[in-house]
C-alpha cells in the first residue's frame, strides 16, 4: 500500500556534483525529500548514494550545486549554524559507528550532552531508557559495543540517532550484514520511528525487502545521475532492464 | 661502432623516446605535487590543532584519560628500560675508563650521558613505538568504522575531542617519563658499579651529580616536550587521515611509528645544535 506524502520539502538538492580526483561520483543530482516521507535511494555500489547523504550532513563538501536542509543552505553554514542543523539530523551509519571505548549508556548520552546541553542528569537518564525501549534493548545499558551482536549494534546505533529527536533521518544501508529476520525488524523500526517521531527519512539500501517495507517514494541513481523517480508500484511494474535487474530476482540453478 | 637507425624508423624512434620522456616527467611532476599537497595537509592539520588547543571548550576529562593511558601504562616499560640502559652503560664504559685511569668518573659520566641524551631519546623512541602506534591504530580504526563521522554529526569537534587531548597528554607525559627513565638509569648505573666493586649509594649519587650542572638539565627537559608533541601529532595525523579500508589501520600505525621515530632523532639533532650554539 502506498503511503501519502506531504508536498512541503525538508531537503532540496539541486544540481549536486562531487568528484574525488578524476572520479566523478555525482554528476548532476537534484532531488527533494518531503515532510514525513520515506525516500529510498537505490543504485549499484559506487553510484554515490552514501556520498550523497554525507553531503547532506556536510561530512563531505560538494563541488557544485545546492543542498537546502530545513531552509538552510548547508554548504555556506558556519560551524555554529551547521551544529544547529545537525541537531535536527539523525545519521545511521552503515557500520553502526558506536564508540568502541564507551558503554552503551555513554554512547547514548554522548549526543545528548553535546546537542541538548540544558538537560539534567535525570532527564538524560530518562531519554536513554526511552530510546533503548524504542529499539527493544533495555537490558544492555552497561555493556560495551564489542559484547553486542551485529543486529544489537545496529539497534543501539538507531537508538543513539533518535535520542536527540531528529526531524530528518538519514539511513546508510541499515540492514546490510544482518540476517533476514533482524533486517525485517530494523525495517519495521524505521517505519515505527517515522510514525512516532514524524520524521522524514532518506534510506539507502540494496535490500529489496527493506525497500518494499519502508518506501514511500524511490529514486534510482545511475552513473552519478538520477535515473528514475517514482513510487514502489511504478518501479515494480517497470519494464526497464536496469530497474528490473533490482526488482526481479532470478533463481540461479 | 654506433648503431645506425634507418631513416624510415627514425620518426617512430623519436616519437617513442619523446613519449617516454614526457610520461616520466608527468609522473615526476605528479609525485612532486602529491608531496606538496601532503606537506600542506600536515601544516593545515597543525594549524587546526593549535587553533583548537587555545579555543574554548577544552576536553579536560579526555586529557586526564590520555595522561593516564600514556603515563601510567608506560611506567613499567620505562622503568625496566631505564634501569637496563644505566646498567649496560656502566658495564660497557667501565673497562674503557679503567684504561684511562678515570674509573672514578664513571658515575658522573653515566649520569651526564643519561640526563643529556640517553634518557630523553630512549624514552621518546619507546613512546614513539608504544604511543604513536596506538594513536595511529585507534584513530585509524575510528576513521574506518565511521566513528569520527559520527562524532561530527553529534556536533563534537573531532580535532578538539580526539586530537588536542592526545597531543597535550603526550607533550606533558613524555618529559615526566623521561625524568623517571633517567632516575631509573642512574639507579641501574649504581647496580652496574656494584657488580664489579663496592660503591656506597650515597657516595655514588654524590659522585654522579658532582659534575652535573643545572644547564645539563634544562635543554634536555625542553627537548622532551618537543619529542612528546611530535609523537602525539604524528600518531594523531596518521590515524586521523587514514584511508577507508581496514588495511589503512595497519598502514597508519606503522607509518606513525616510523615517522615519529625519525622525527624524534631529527628534533634531537636540531636541539643539540641549538644547545651547542648557546652553551
Amino acid at each position: 500500500m502506498e503511503k501519502t506524502t506531504s508536498k512541503k520539502s525538508v531537503i532540496d538538492i539541486q544540481n549536486l556534483q562531487i568528484s574525488f580526483g578524476n572520479l566523478h561520483v555525482l554528476e548532476d543530482v537534484s532531488l527533494q525529500l518531503h515532510e514525513q516521507e520515506n525516500l529510498v535511494i537505490l543504485g549499484k555500489s559506487g553510484t554515490g548514494k552514501s556520498v550523497l547523504i554525507k553531503c547532506i550532513a556536510r561530512l563531505l563538501k560538494s563541488d557544485k550545486g545546492t543542498i537546502n536542509v530545513l531552509g538552510e543552505e548547508v554548504n555556506s553554514l558556519k560551524a555554529e549554524e551547521l551544529n544547529n542543523i545537525r541537531k535536527k539530523l539523525g545519521f545511521l551509519f552503515q557500520s553502526g559507528a558506536l564508540y568502541d571505548s564507551m558503554t552503551v549508556k555513554e554512547n547514548l548520552e554522548f549526543p545528548l550532552r553535546r546537542l541538548k546541553k540544558d538537560l539534567s542528569q535525570k532527564e538524560v537518564d530518562a531519554k536513554v531508557i526511552e530510546a533503548l525501549a524504542n529499539v527493544g534493548l533495555e537490558d544492555v545499558l552497561n555493556k560495551m559495543p564489542s559484547e553486542l551482536s551485529g543486529g544489537m549494534r545496529k539497534r543501539i546505533s538507531l537508538a543513539r540517532t533518535i535520542i536527540v529527536d531528529p526531524e530528518i533521518m538519514l539511513y546508510d544501508e541499515p540492514t546490510t550484514g544482518l540476517d533476514p529476520v533482524t533486517a525485517e525488524e530494523i525495517s519495521e523500526l524505521i517505519n515505527d520511528i517515522q510514525k512516532k517521531y514524524k520524521t522524514a527519512s532518506i534510506i539507502i539500501t540494496h535490500d529489496m525487502e527493506c525497500v518494499r517495507t519502508v518506501a514511500d517514494r524511490i529514486i534510482m541513481l545511475k552513473e552519478g545521475n538520477v535515473y528514475k523517480e517514482g513510487s514502489l508500484e511504478e518501479f515494480e511494474n517497470s519494464t526497464d532492464a536496469y530497474i528490473t535487474s533490482f526488482f526481479k530476482t532470478k533463481k540461479i540453478s | 661502432m654506433k648503431k645506425i637507425i634507418p631513416i624510415q624508423n627514425f620518426k617512430k624512434y623519436a616519437v617513442d623516446k619523446t613519449i617516454k620522456v614526457s610520461e616520466k616527467s608527468i609522473e615526476n611532476t605528479s609525485k612532486f605535487s602529491v608531496f606538496l599537497v601532503g606537506t600542506a595537509n600536515v601544516f593545515l592539520f597543525l594549524v587546526r590543532v593549535v587553533k583548537n588547543t587555545f579555543s574554548k571548550g577544552f576536553e579536560f576529562k579526555e586529557f586526564l584519560k590520555h595522561c593516564f593511558q600514556i603515563g601510567n601504562k608506560s611506567f613499567a616499560l620505562i622503568s625496566i628500560t631505564g634501569t637496563i640502559i644505566g646498567l649496560v652503560l656502566t658495564i660497557q664504559s667501565r673497562p674503557v675508563l679503567i684504561k684511562f685511569g678515570a674509573v672514578n668518573m664513571l658515575p658522573s659520566m653515566v649520569a651526564i650521558s643519561l640526563i643529556r641524551e640517553m634518557g630523553p631519546v630512549i624514552t621518546a623512541l619507546i613512546c614513539a613505538g608504544k604511543i604513536g602506534s596506538s594513536m595511529g591504530a585507534e584513530l585509524g580504526s575510528m576513521r574506518v568504522t565511521e566513528q569520527i563521522d559520527a562524532l561530527e554529526v553529534s556536533s563534537a569537534n573531532p580535532i578538539k575531542y580526539l586530537i588536542v587531548p592526545r597531543v597535550l597528554a603526550a607533550t606533558l607525559m613524555i618529559p615526566l617519563l623521561s625524568i623517571f627513565a633517567v632516575s631509573m638509569g642512574i639507579l641501574g648505573g649504581w647496580i652496574g658499579a656494584n657488580l664489579k666493586g663496592d660503591l656506597n649509594f650515597v657516595l655514588y649519587i654524590s659522585q654522579a651529580f658532582g659534575k652535573v650542572e643545572f644547564m645539563d638539565f634544562i635543554p634536555a627537559v625542553i627537548k622532551t616536550f618537543f619529542f612528546g608533541s611530535v609523537i602525539g601529532l604524528v600518531g594523531c595525523y596518521k590515524g586521523f587521515n587514514a584511508g577507508r579500508g581496514t588495511e589503512s589501520v595497519g598502514i597508519a600505525a606503522n607509518t606513525a611509528v616510523v615517522t615519529a621515530s625519525f622525527l624524534v632523532i631529527l628534533v634531537d639533532l636540531i636541539a643539540v645544535q641549538i644547545t651547542d650554539l648557546f652553551l
